[in-house]
């Protein structure tokens, strides 16, 4: 739809959104898009409102204020179901999987094929299984068994195959809550790596977290959120990462903070993946 | 290989199939084989009933400490209704399966809105449901047993269904298999069953992807309580009577079955087919003591030691399972 209109239109995009619980003001003022075949980053530290925002993304909180348009249409998404209808998916950090299931029983978890008429219907686990393996495929995924509980599988791959069902279900905007903060440097990498490949198959992708250095590396724009507002959004071209870290400590002496406790934990992972 | 030893109900097997072959050798010249088969098979029917019901609920996290009582309060239901209202039998167990749901649900509804842990609120509901029980009996007869439920209308077709035998065995054995394989059918090839893995393994993960998590757990409460109503019936029509004791601790029986039977305390994973044999070596435990001329009060101590190294190995299995390869 989007290509033969003049102006081209974003997947998703909020405007002056805003969320308070009680007295405290979670999000206040946060304006940010996503387009096909994009990758977003909201940047942001801790309590900068991420996560009310992703929460107002993917349904589960309704915002006080704002609008937001999928598409163009102007929407209001009641619950995560009425998210996932218009082709909003999120992949939540930890809450992506059960570990002790299958791959195969949680690929499809909550929208399970089926086979078979009245009380004889049941899930059709052999479709299941075929539709993973080519999904996994098409991912660049390999897994040696996908009747293997999602447990013995490391993290990165976890998050994957959380990427790889989400697009596989349709997803046109794919939230990520912080896919890349509890792994390693070699973990990530494979995040970002699927990352790209959601990109490739024309996912507006918003992927959310506390770490430039990630986001740097995948990003194609960057909005800036700090005490719930957004600090503006700036494409890559026009933003260096150290710019975009300075930002998103929000100020000189935060900066200064950063510096120092940056000297203490020389030498951490995080400082090293800097430097590459 | 390693796909049989991760499945839950691998040790369970093990277990059944030492159980038996220790009491074959200590207790088969004194009828273990024989005269005990049918007897340790109708034990574990009753108890594997309860426990299919319960490891299911297990599985999804959650417990039911009320079963035990669940199982006076039906059978009383369906005997007082009879002796005061005389009302038939199938009007009584119509009436206790109905009773058995609302409390199934009451207990699921307070678990899921109040987020309490089910321990908690199915203890309290244990109390309850035995004090009820044990409250209206007195008030209306001034006993805490009740008979006479041979004379109800229609007694003999509940009979046949409920207590007669077939081929020398307890028709409940039947019964228990019947719903072993469904329960199991039902865990593992429907999307319920899915559900029933997810709500239990990562409740906040299932959610998120559209399981109605609450609404599967209060199914389940409902199908224990269900359960329990049908272990009544069960004894109601074969004793002819019914006592407000009746089933007392049998809720930890049935936990100890699934326990047994691989399935985890935490939810998340477990087997009914697991827990019917963990019924199995429970039925077996307490006849083959009989058989083997040892006090049956000392089945006991064998069952808990078998639960402490079923619980040890299930924690090494999980272990496994949940450690990432890095």
């Amino acid at each position: 739809m989007s290509i033969q209109e003049p102006v081209r239109q974003p997947l998703l995009a909020v405007e002056s959104l805003a969320k308070s619980f009680g007295k405290v003001s979670a999000v206040e003022d946060v304006t940010m898009s996503v387009h096909e075949g994009e990758v977003m980053c909201v940047l942001g530290d801790n309590g900068a409102g991420k996560s009310t925002l992703i929460k107002m993304l993917s349904g589960v909180h309704l915002p006080d204020r704002g609008r937001m348009s999928v598409s163009g249409e102007e929407v209001r998404l009641a619950s995560p179901r009425d998210a996932r209808a218009r082709g909003i998916a999120t992949v939540y950090q930890d809450l992506a999987m059960v570990p002790m299931l299958s791959i195969v029983r949680n690929f499809f978890l909550g929208a399970e094929p089926m086979k078979g008429f009245g009380p004889f219907r049941r899930f059709d686990l052999k479709a299941a299984d075929a539709v993973v393996r080519a999904e996994l495929d098409k991912m660049g995924i390999h897994v040696r068994d996908s009747s293997e509980p999602v447990g013995t599988l490391s993290g990165g791959e976890r998050q994957s195959i959380a990427i790889a069902r989400a697009v596989y279900f349709g997803a046109r905007v794919l939230i990520l809550d912080e896919p890349t903060s509890a792994l390693g440097v070699k973990q990530a990498g494979i995040v970002l790596r699927y990352i790209a490949q959601a990109r490739a198959r024309g996912c507006g992708v918003i992927l959310v977290t506390h770490n430039p250095h990630h986001a740097w590396l995948i990003g194609d724009r960057f909005t800036i959120l700090n005490r719930g507002r957004s600090q503006g959004t700036f494409s890559k071209a026009q933003i260096t990462r150290e710019e975009l870290i300075q930002r998103m400590a929000g100020g000189r002496e935060l900066e200064e903070l950063t510096h120092e406790l940056g000297e203490l934990s020389r030498g951490d992972g995080r400082l090293e993946i800097s430097g590459t | 290989m390693r796909r049989i030893l991760n499945r839950p109900e691998f040790g369970a097997a093990c277990g059944v199939v030492a159980v038996w072959v220790f009491f074959a050798l200590y207790a088969g010249g004194s009828g273990f084989l024989t005269a005990g088969a049918p007897t340790y098979l109708e034990i574990a029917s009753e108890l594997g009933i309860l426990a299919a019901a319960v490891s299911l609920l297990m599985i999804a996290g959650e417990f039911d400490l009320s079963v035990g009582s669940m199982i006076a309060a039906s059978g009383m239901t369906i005997s007082l209704l009879h002796e005061q209202l005389g009302w038939s039998i199938w009007g009584g167990i119509a009436a206790a399966m109905a009773l058995s749901l609302v409390v199934g649900f009451a207990n699921g509804l307070v678990v899921v809105r109040t987020r309490l842990p089910s321990f908690i609120v199915t203890l309290g509901s244990l109390f309850i449901l035995s004090g009820l029980t044990i409250g209206i009996t007195r008030l209306v007869t001034g006993r805490t047993q009740v008979g006479g439920l041979r004379k109800a209308l229609h007694y003999e077709s509940a009979q046949s269904l409920f207590a007669s035998q077939v081929g020398g065995f307890s028709v409940s054995i039947f019964w228990w298999v019947a719903i072993s394989l469904l329960a199991t059918w039902v865990l593992l090839r429907t999307r319920f069953g899915n559900w029933i893995f997810g709500a239990g393994g990562a409740p906040d993960a299932a959610r998120n992807l559209g399981v109605p998590v609450q609404k599967v757990k209060i199914a389940l409460f409902m199908t224990t309580a269900f359960c329990a109503c049908l272990v009544a019936t069960f004894q109601a029509v074969k004793f002819n009577s019914t006592d407000v004791l009746r089933g007392t601790g049998k809720e930890l029986e049935a936990i100890l079955a699934a326990v047994l039977g691989g399935t985890l305390l935490t939810g998340g994973h477990g087997s009914v087919i697991g827990a019917a044999f963990g019924a199995l070596i429970f039925g077996m435990v307490q006849q083959g003591i009989v058989f083997a001329g040892v006090d049956s009060d000392w089945y006991k101590v064998f069952l808990g030691a078998m639960l402490i190294v079923a619980v040890l190995v299930n924690t090494y299995v999980r272990g496994r399972m949940v450690e990432a390869r890095r």
